[in-house]
């Protein structure tokens, strides 16, 4: 019996100190990225291992210089607005198609969805070079419209939502038509709100998709006004990449906002990436 | 003429089907299968001077693509990224999940440290990691006591990149191992237990088999990924990097074309080169998927 506890308990030692091994790699970056961007860059610059912490105290006076100096707010606004129109666009036409695909009978509607499966196997890369030109002869360069523009519709999306609403029980839209709900009305009101946690998956997936972008927003808006967190990103590091500190406090005024949305909505978050399983 | 013997009720779903798919399958046609077909259109032409209109050139830039060492050099880079990123990336992701099965105190603090570099823009990420890797002020450097020009020696500076990739995709990866791990029937451990097999042995003839089309699906998923690899690459090794050619892939050398310097005639061929790459990396995964997943 003791052999076995003690087995037992050298098992969870193990397992233990594995997952606190890799906590650990996984901290550092972080960790180190905040403690740079306190430091005055002869701190940063100071080979002196044993300077992990600042010793000429915390200067978090270097958050207030970037937030200025790159028009963070500009950026929030800029990246805010591109993630709100981006997970409406998708979760609007991602439902409905969804929907029909999913409840529906039409001429025509195995063909449809075939299409949507094959453009989720296209790489994006190329849809890039045309979506450009499109956006450039719409005058929508610069602007929100066209940061949004290829996420308007989502085949990813409709898939996702197609399998949401196949996975409910028939007998509702018959009760729903003796009640005397046309279609749009038992879509509506019956079947829509039952396929949340799908419209959730789809909505962090979109967002998160959305501000990770990097090429598209390079791409689409290359003015520093119009730009996205993380093309504005890009851009200083092209400018200013020599001043570290400042670089790390930008760096954390990115990715702060997303990592407290992540955990308050933790459960969601690995949740809706696990079920839709979406190539991020 | 099946419209002609449609019931009233078939009528109805054909006419709400076609106006809930229309907005959708406008889009995809519009921004994603015209496009398509554009790109194979550009790849055929040379783009005239201040980007105004475009020379049908035939195969030209093809041939300019498939002779061009810089082409294969930055293809080979994008395989070498995909050989670190994708084993390393799944394997430990798989450690991590199985772990995570035991009774553990902590465990959705670790899960959520795990995943945390899934919500972080990875233009974020290749910063604070450049900075790490930087041979003169870098943390690495400092306590390994090491001199290494970790991104700009050719030698090491993909596995550099890869090792980022890694970092960056283990907690998705674990995810959906963890997911893939709750759909095994608790009782075949049981029936394993009673029968005296071990935890490893336990490991390989149950968890591996009836995982096997979770793992498949994060292969195929995280290769493609790797074979498109790009804001990582991007942020990470400047334009005057000296390991940049053998480190850049294929997308980075595309954007480079295409959008720096404006020559998208020749960027679309390379994105059909990638295409075509991926379409054959595809097949033989379907392939193989036949010949080793388990579906019960």
């Amino acid at each position: 019996m003791d052999s076995i506890s003690t087995r037992y308990k050298i098992n969870k030692f193990i397992t233990y100190m594995v997952l606190i091994i890799f906590a650990v790699i996984m901290l550092v970056p972080f960790v180190w990225m905040i403690l740079t961007a306190i430091k005055t860059n002869q701190e940063a610059i100071s080979v002196d291992p044993f300077y992990i912490f600042p010793h000429n105290g915390w200067h978090f006076e270097n958050f207030a210089t970037v937030w200025k100096s790159y028009n963070f707010i500009t950026l929030y606004k800029n990246t805010i607005l591109f993630i709100i129109f981006r997970v409406i666009c998708a979760c609007l036409t991602a439902t409905m198609a969804g929907y029909a695909f999913g409840r529906l009978e039409f001429p025509g509607k195995k063909i449809m969805f075939s299409l949507v499966l094959i453009q989720m196997m296209i790489p994006a890369q190329i849809f890039v070079i045309p979506q450009y030109l499109m956006v450039s002869k719409l005058h929508l360069l610069n602007t929100t419209a066209g940061l949004v523009f290829p996420g308007l519709v989502t085949a990813f999306g409709t898939y996702l939502l197609k399998t949401g609403y196949q996975s409910l029980p028939k007998d509702l839209e018959e009760a729903a038509a003796i009640d005397g709900c046309n279609i749009g009305q038992t879509f509506l009101f019956i079947m829509l709100p039952l396929t949340r946690s799908s419209m959730v998956s789809l909505g962090i997936f979109t967002a998160l998709f959305a501000f990770k972008d990097l090429m598209w927003p390079m791409i689409v808006c290359t003015n520093a006004n119009t730009t996205t967190l993380s093309a504005g990103l890009a851009k200083m590091q092209g400018q200013y990449g020599s001043d570290y500190p400042a670089m790390m406090a930008a760096a954390v005024l990115a990715i702060v906002p997303m990592i407290v949305i992540y955990i308050v909505f933790q459960k969601q978050f690995v949740e809706g990436i696990a079920t839709s399983g979406g190539k991020l | 003429m099946a419209k002609k013997k449609m019931t009233p009720s078939q009528k109805r779903q054909a006419i709400w089907g076609w106006a809930f798919i229309l907005p959708t399958m406008l889009g995809l046609i519009v921004l994603n299968y015209y496009p398509a077909i554009n790109t194979v259109y550009q790849s055929l032409c040379k783009t005239g001077d201040f980007g105004k209109g475009n020379i049908f050139v035939g195969l030209n830039n093809y041939k300019a693509v498939l002779g061009s060492a810089e082409v294969w050099q930055s293809l080979w880079n994008t395989v070498k990224y995909a050989i670190v990123e994708v084993p390393l990336g799944i394997v430990i992701a798989l450690i991590l999940a199985v772990l995570m099965q035991k009774k553990l105190a902590g465990k959705t603090l670790f899960r959520t440290l795990f995943f945390l570099p899934m919500v972080c823009a990875p233009a974020a990420v290749a910063m604070v990691w450049k900075w790490l890797y930087n041979q003169q002020f870098g943390l690495l450097n400092n306590v390994l006591h090491t001199n290494v020009a970790w991104i700009s020696d050719p030698k090491i500076a993909w596995i550099s990149v890869g090792i980022i990739g890694v970092w960056s995709i283990i907690g998705y990866n674990m995810v959906l191992f963890i997911g893939g791990l709750q759909e095994i029937p608790k009782d075949y451990y049981e029936a394993a237990q009673i029968d005296g097999a071990s935890a490893v042995r336990q490991f390989f003839s149950i968890t591996v088999p009836l995982l096997s089309p979770t793992t498949f699906f994060i292969v195929q998923t995280r290769i493609i990924g790797a074979l498109t690899v790009f804001d990582l690459m991007f942020m990470v090794m400047d334009k005057t990097n000296l390991a940049l050619n053998k480190t850049q892939s294929i997308v980075y050398l595309f954007y480079t074309y295409a959008f720096t310097n404006g020559n998208r005639g020749y960027g679309a061929a390379i994105v059909m080169v990638l295409v075509v790459f991926i379409m054959i990396v595809t097949f033989f995964l379907q392939k193989l998927e036949k010949k080793i997943v388990y579906y019960n």
